[in-house]
C-alpha cells in the first residue's frame, strides 16, 4: 500500500508542476502568435491593420518550413517572400474586403515537427499553408491538411511522389519535381557533354538520393551511358577523398550529384586539387549563390539545373527591390517561388471569392497569374505550368545559362 | 568574502568573458565582400549580463553546496506529500480529473505537443529500466524506437496489419534486437559499453538509410494506418479526432508503464538490477546470473522503446531515419539523468521538462535551442542528482531480536 | 603491368587518404583521451570547441586580410595562435562552469551537462555567426616539392600528417618527463592520493582541458584548410567520430588515440575505395564493436582488473 501511495503521491507532483508549467505556457502561447508575425511581418503590418480587421475578420494564411537549425537558409527567404506579398496586398485593401494575416511557424525541416507544426496550423484555422520547405516534412505534414480540407502551396518540395502519386489533391507547388529536373540533366549531359563512364554521387538525404535515383534511372533507359558509380556521402565528413579517388580510378568523366552545395563544393575542390577534369553536373540544390562563394574558383565550370531565368520579367526585379527595401539584401533560396505562390494563392482566393478548399482548388488549376516566375496555373496534379527548369554553367563566379 | 571581494571577482569574471566572446560576438566578418562589423554593444551586453549572472551563480552555488547534508524545506514538503494519504489521494483525483478531461479543455495543437510529452515519458522510463536500474550506459537506445517504429510501418506497408497487431510485434521485435546487441557487449563496462551502444544506434539508422529495397531509404514511409478503435476503424477519421484518440492511448501506456516499472524495481529481477549496478563481482558471488540479469534488462528497456516506435509511426503517419539520430538518444538519455536516475516521478517530470521546454521555448525565436542547452548545464551543476532524486529504500535491521 | 600500377597508386591514395583523415581524428581524439583519462568524463563539447577554433582561425585571418596585412606565415601564425589562446580559453571556461562543479555528482550528470553545453556552444555561434557555410581561407601554403606528387598528396593533407606526428611526439615527452605530466598521470590514477601529496587537482584538470583544447584548435585550423568551408555543426560529427578512435585505441592512453584514429580513418577510406561509401560509417563502428569484443578495454587500453 505504502509504494502505491507513493507512487501516486509522485503522480500528483508531477501533475502540478506540469499544470503550473502549463499555466505558464498558456499564457506565452498567446504571446507566440503575436512575437511571430511581428517578428517576421515587421511592425509596418501592425499599422496597415485597422484595428476593428484584426480581430476574428481576417483570412489567415499559414508559412510553414524550417525557420530555425542547419537548413533554416532555405526557409526564411520564403517566410520574408510571403511577408512582403502580404503586406502588398493588405496596403491595398486585402482581398474580399479582409485583411490576410500570416501565422509563421518553423518545423526545422522533421518529419515529426511538422506534424506538430501542421496541428497548430490547422488550429489556429488558416485558410491556406505556404510550404513546407522540405519534402519529407512536406509529407508528414500534407496528411494532416488533407483532413482539414486545407491547400497546401510549398514553394521548394520538390519529391516527385507529392504531385504525381495523386495521394494528395491538396497540394501544388510553383517549382517543378524531380523527375523533370532529373531528364533535364540526363538529356543535358547525353545531347551536350556527349559523357561516356557517369559516376552518380548524392547525399543520403531525402532530397538528395532522390534526384540522383532519378537520374540513375533516365541514363539507364537511354542506355547510352555506364554507370561506374552510384554512392552516397555522409553529410559533414571530414574528408571526400576516398571517394574523389574512386571516381577518378573508375575513370569517371562525368559527375552527377544530388544534394546541397556544402558537400557538392568539397567534392569539387578536392577533384580539381586532385587534377581531375571530371565534369559536374547539380540539382537546384546548387543553385544558390553560396555555392560560387564557398567554391570559390573550382566552382567554375560546374553545371547547374535551375528554375527558368526571368530575371528580364519586370515582377522579378520589382521583387529583388521589395526585399532590399525591406531587408537591405538580396533575397535567398526559393524566394522567388515563395513570393508566386504567395501571388498564385491569394490570386484563386479572390477570383473564387470564397476561402472554401473547393473553390480555392478549382481556381488555381484554371486561373492563370503572372508571378516573378512567369505566367503560371497549376495541371491536375497541382504542379505549375510554366514554371519550368534549365541549365546554367558557373562562368566567371556566376550561373549563366548554357544556350 | 566581503561584498567588495564579491564585486571585485565579479568584475574579474565579467572582465572574462568580454575577452571570450570578442571574436565571436563582437567581430562579424562577410569573407565574400571583405567586410568587418563590429558590434561593441555586444560586449557591453555580455560584460554587464555576466557580472550580474556571476553573483547568483554563486549564490546558488553555495546554496547546493551548503544543504547537501539536510533536507531542504522542498525536500521536507515533498515527503511530507509523499507520505500522508489524504493529500495524495486528493491531488490524484484532481490529477486524473486534470489527465482525463486534457483534450476537452485545450486545443488540438497543445493536447498533441502533451502526447509527444507523453511518449517520451514512456521511453524514458524504458531506458530508466537499462541506465537507472541496470546501470548500463545506452547511447544507442533510439535504434529501437527506430525498430518499433519501422516494424510497424513495414508490416503495415505490405501487408496492412493493424495497429493493435503491430504494437506487441513492433515491442517484439525490439526486444530481439535488444538481446542481439547484448550479447555481444556483455563484456564491456562503463563507456566502452556506451560507445559500442551508440555505434549500434548509428548503424541501424544507417541501414535504414542505406537499404533502400527493404527500408524505402532516406524518402521514408508515408501513409502509415492510425490505430482502430477496438477493431472498428473510426468512422470519424478528422484529425482533431484522432489526436484525442491518440493522447488517451498513450495516456494508457504511460499508466502501464508507470505500474509495470514500479512493480519491476521490486521484484526479484529488479533487485538484481540494482545489485548489478552497485557491485558486479559481489552479485556474482551471491549466484546472480549476471548475463541473463544484464540481457532481460536490455530486452525490457527495448520492448517499451518499440511500443513507443509503434505509436510515434502511427501518430506522424510518416517515418523517416531522419527522427531516429543520436541526438534523440542524447535527449532520452537526459531525460533519465535530469529526472534524477532511477526515480519514476523524476523521469516523468524529466521528460516533461525536456520536450515541452524546447516548444514553449518558440517564443524565444532563434534563442529556443541557446536557451534549452544552457538550461540543461544549469539544472546539472544545481541539481546533480536530478530534479527527483531516487529515494533509496532502507532495510533496517534490528540486532536486539535473537538471532534464530 | 598497366593495370598493376593503377591498382597500386589507388591503393597508395586510400592509404594516404586515410592517414590524412585518421590524423585529424587522432588531433581530435588526444583531448577526449586526455580528458577522460583524468575525470572520466566523455567530454561530449570538445567537438564544439574544435569548431569555436576554426572560427576563431577564419575570423582571425580575414580581419587580417582587411587590414591588409598579406605576409603568408604571419597571417597563419596569428591565426592559429589566435584560435589556440581561444579554444583553450573557451575548454577551461566550460571545464569550470559545467564541470568542475560537478566533481562529486553522481556519474552521468556531467555527461548531461556536456551535452547540453555542446548544444548551447553550437547556438551560441550560430547567433554570433552565422547558418551559412563560410569559406576558410588558405592558410597553408602550396609547398613546391610537392608538385610532382600534388595528385596524390597535396601540401594540406602533408601539413597535417607532420603536425600531428609532431604533437604526438610533444605530448609523450610533456606527460612522461615534465613536472606537470606526472602530475597529471598521478591524478588519473587516485585524485585523492595526488591530493595528499601536495598535487594541486583543480589545476591539473584545468590543465589537461587546455591542453585538449588546444589541440582541438590546432585540428580546426587543419581541417578548415582542408575543407575550406565550416559551420557552426561540423563539431558534432567530427567529435562523434574522434570519440570513437579514442575508444578504439584505448581512452586514456595518448598512443592509443592515435593508432586509433589511424585505423579508422584507414577503415573508412579503403571500405570507401574497395566496399561502398554508402556504408561508410557502418564499417567504421562495425569495426569498433568487433575490436570491442575481443578486446574490451580497445587496441592499446591497458586492461585494468576490477577493483573488489
Amino acid at each position: 500500500m505504502k509504494t502505491y501511495s507513493k507512487t501516486f503521491a509522485s503522480m500528483v507532483f508531477i501533475a502540478i508542476l506540469a499544470l503550473s508549467l502549463f499555466a505558464c505556457s498558456k499564457t506565452e502561447q498567446e504571446d507566440v502568435k503575436d512575437v511571430a508575425t511581428q517578428k517576421t511581418d515587421t511592425p509596418e503590418i501592425k499599422t496597415d491593420v485597422k484595428p476593428d480587421m484584426a480581430q476574428g475578420d481576417t483570412i489567415k494564411l499559414g508559412v510553414a518550413g524550417a525557420h530555425s537549425g542547419e537548413l533554416a537558409s532555405y526557409g526564411l527567404p520564403t517566410v520574408n517572400a510571403v511577408t512582403i506579398v502580404v503586406d502588398n496586398i493588405n496596403k491595398h485593401g486585402g482581398i474580399l474586403g479582409k485583411q490576410i494575416e500570416l501565422f509563421v511557424e518553423d518545423d526545422v525541416c522533421k518529419p515529426e515537427v511538422a506534424t506538430n507544426t501542421a496541428t497548430k496550423l490547422v488550429t489556429d484555422k488558416v485558410v491556406a499553408v505556404i510550404g513546407h520547405i522540405c519534402s519529407g516534412a512536406t509529407k508528414a505534414a500534407l496528411n494532416i491538411y488533407k483532413d482539414a480540407n486545407l491547400i497546401c502551396m510549398s514553394p521548394s518540395a520538390t519529391n516527385t511522389d507529392l504531385t504525381l502519386s495523386g495521394e494528395y489533391p491538396n497540394f501544388f507547388r510553383t517549382i517543378s519535381h524531380d523527375a523533370a529536373q532529373a531528364k533535364l540533366q540526363v538529356d543535358f549531359a547525353l545531347s551536350k557533354l556527349h559523357v561516356k563512364k557517369v559516376a552518380i554521387l548524392h547525399d543520403k538525404g531525402d532530397y538528395g538520393k532522390g534526384s540522383a535515383t532519378l537520374a540513375k534511372q533516365f541514363f539507364e533507359e537511354s542506355g547510352k551511358v555506364e554507370i561506374v558509380l552510384f554512392e552516397g556521402v555522409t553529410p559533414g565528413a571530414v574528408d571526400y577523398s576516398a571517394i574523389v579517388q574512386k571516381v577518378k580510378y573508375n575513370g569517371a568523366d562525368l559527375v552527377v550529384w544530388g544534394g546541397y552545395h556544402p558537400e557538392a563544393s568539397r567534392i569539387v575542390k578536392q577533384m580539381r586539387v586532385k587534377k581531375m577534369d571530371t565534369l559536374m553536373i547539380g540539382s537546384d540544390g546548387l543553385k544558390d549563390e553560396s555555392f560560387i562563394n564557398t567554391a570559390g574558383e573550382y566552382a567554375e565550370g560546374v553545371y547547374v539545373s535551375g528554375p527558368l531565368d526571368t530575371s528580364k520579367n519586370p515582377l522579378y526585379i520589382n521583387a529583388i527591390e521589395e526585399h532590399k527595401a525591406k531587408y537591405g539584401e538580396e533575397p535567398g533560396a526559393f524566394y522567388f517561388n515563395a513570393y508566386a505562390a504567395t501571388l498564385a494563392l491569394t490570386n484563386a482566393i479572390e477570383k473564387s471569392g470564397s476561402t472554401d478548399y473547393a473553390a480555392v482548388s478549382h481556381a488555381l488549376k484554371t486561373e492563370y497569374v503572372d508571378t516573378p516566375i512567369g505566367k503560371i496555373s497549376f495541371d491536375e496534379h497541382g504542379d505549375a505550368i510554366g514554371a519550368g527548369f534549365t541549365m546554367y554553367q558557373v562562368t566567371n563566379g556566376a550561373f549563366k545559362e548554357v544556350e | 568574502m566581503t561584498p567588495l571581494k564579491h564585486i571585485l571577482r565579479s568584475i574579474m569574471i565579467s572582465i572574462w568573458f568580454m575577452f571570450l566572446t570578442f571574436p565571436l560576438m563582437v567581430v562579424y566578418i562577410n569573407p565574400l565582400n571583405y567586410t568587418v562589423t563590429w558590434r561593441w554593444k555586444n560586449m557591453i551586453m555580455v560584460g554587464i549580463g555576466t557580472f550580474f549572472a556571476s553573483f547568483f551563480w554563486r549564490r546558488f552555488q553555495n546554496r547546493t553546496v551548503g544543504n547537501n547534508d539536510k533536507p531542504s524545506l522542498g525536500q521536507k514538503t515533498l515527503n511530507h506529500i509523499y507520505t500522508s494519504p489524504e493529500i495524495s489521494r486528493m491531488l490524484l483525483g484532481v490529477l486524473i480529473l486534470f489527465t482525463l478531461s486534457f483534450p476537452f479543455i485545450f486545443s488540438t495543437y497543445q493536447t498533441n505537443v502533451f502526447t509527444t510529452a507523453l511518449m517520451y515519458v514512456v521511453l524514458g522510463l524504458g531506458l530508466n529500466i537499462v541506465v537507472g536500474l541496470a546501470g548500463l550506459l545506452d547511447l544507442g537506445y533510439v535504434a529501437f524506437y527506430a525498430v518499433g517504429a519501422y516494424s510497424y510501418a513495414l508490416l503495415n506497408h505490405h501487408f496492412g496489419v493493424g495497429f493493435w497487431v503491430a504494437l506487441p510485434l513492433g515491442a517484439l521485435v525490439a526486444a530481439f534486437f535488444g538481446i542481439l546487441l547484448g550479447i555481444p557487449v556483455l563484456r564491456l563496462r562503463g563507456d566502452y559499453l556506451a560507445i559500442v551502444t551508440l555505434g549500434f544506434g548509428e548503424i541501424i539508422r544507417l541501414i535504414l538509410e542505406n537499404w533502400d529495397k527493404v527500408f524505402f531509404g532516406p524518402s521514408g514511409i508515408s501513409n502509415i494506418s492510425r490505430p482502430a478503435f477496438f477493431g472498428v476503424e473510426l468512422v470519424e477519421k478528422s484529425i482533431p479526432h484522432a489526436i484525442k484518440y491518440m493522447y488517451y492511448l498513450v495516456l494508457l501506456l504511460v499508466l502501464f508503464t508507470i505500474f509495470f516499472v514500479n512493480r519491476l524495481k521490486n521484484s526479484r529481477i529488479g533487485r538484481a538490477w540494482i545489485a548489478l549496478r552497485e557491485d558486479e563481482i559481489a552479485c556474482q558471488a551471491m549466484g546472480i546470473n549476471k548475463m541473463r540479469t544484464k540481457l532481460t534488462a536490455f530486452a525490457l528497456g527495448a520492448t517499451w522503446a518499440g511500443m513507443v516506435g509503434v505509436i510515434f509511426a502511427a501518430k506522424t503517419t510518416f517515418i523517416n531515419p531522419a527522427s531516429f539520430t543520436f541526438m534523440e538518444s542524447a535527449i532520452i538519455l537526459s531525460i533519465v539523468v535530469l529526472g534524477g536516475m532511477g526515480s519514476i516521478p523524476g523521469v516523468i517530470l524529466g521528460a516533461f521538462f525536456l520536450v515541452l521546454l524546447p516548444e514553449y521555448f518558440r517564443t524565444l525565436g532563434d534563442y529556443r535551442m541557446l536557451a534549452f542547452g544552457a538550461s540543461m548545464v544549469i539544472m546539472m551543476v544545481f541539481r546533480p542528482q536530478g530534479l527527483i532524486s531516487h529515494i533509496r529504500t532502507k532495510y533496517n535491521f534490528n540486532a536486539k531480536e535473537p538471532l534464530a | 603491368m598497366d593495370n598493376l600500377q593503377v591498382e597500386l597508386q589507388y591503393f597508395l591514395e586510400l592509404f594516404l587518404g586515410g592517414l590524412t583523415k585518421g590524423s585529424i581524428y587522432a588531433l581530435i581524439a588526444l583531448g577526449y583521451t586526455m580528458v577522460y583519462g583524468i575525470i572520466e568524463l566523455i567530454n561530449f563539447a570538445h567537438g564544439e570547441i574544435y569548431m569555436i577554433g576554426a572560427f576563431t582561425a577564419l575570423i582571425i585571418a580575414t580581419v587580417l586580410n582587411i587590414m591588409g596585412v598579406n605576409h603568408a606565415a604571419l597571417v597563419l601564425l596569428l591565426s592559429a595562435g589566435g584560435a589556440v589562446v581561444y579554444a583553450s580559453a573557451y575548454g577551461y571556461t566550460v571545464e569550470k562552469i559545467a564541470y568542475s562543479p560537478l566533481r562529486n555528482a553522481p556519474r552521468l550528470s556531467p555527461l548531461i551537462s556536456a551535452i547540453g553545453m555542446s548544444i548551447f556552444l553550437q547556438n551560441y555561434v550560430l547567433l554570433a555567426q552565422t547558418s551559412n557555410f563560410l569559406p576558410f581561407p588558405k592558410l597553408i601554403p602550396e609547398f613546391e616539392f610537392l608538385e610532382p606528387i600534388s595528385h596524390i598528396m597535396g601540401s594540406s593533407e602533408f601539413t597535417i600528417i607532420c603536425t600531428t606526428s609532431v604533437i604526438m611526439v610533444l605530448l609523450t615527452i610533456l606527460i612522461k618527463f615534465t613536472k606537470i605530466g606526472k602530475a597529471m598521470r598521478a591524478t588519473a590514477q587516485d585524485k585523492s592520493m595526488a591530493l595528499l601529496l601536495g598535487i594541486n587537482v583543480n589545476h591539473v584538470i584545468s590543465f589537461t582541458f587546455i591542453i585538449g583544447s588546444a589541440l582541438a584548435a590546432v585540428g580546426g585550423v587543419l581541417i578548415g584548410s582542408q575543407m575550406g568551408q565550416i559551420n557552426f555543426y561540423i563539431g558534432f560529427i567530427a567529435g562523434i567520430k574522434a570519440f570513437t578512435a579514442a575508444v578504439l585505441g584505448g581512452i586514456g592512453s595518448i598512443p592509443g588515440a592515435v593508432l586509433g584514429g589511424l585505423v579508422l580513418g584507414w577503415t573508412e577510406s579503403f571500405g570507401t575505395g574497395y566496399i561502398s561509401s554508402d556504408y561508410e560509417d557502418v564499417f567504421a563502428f562495425t569495426l569498433l564493436v568487433l575490436i570491442l569484443i575481443f578486446k574490451p578495454s580497445g587496441i592499446l587500453g591497458r586492461n585494468t582488473s576490477q577493483k573488489v
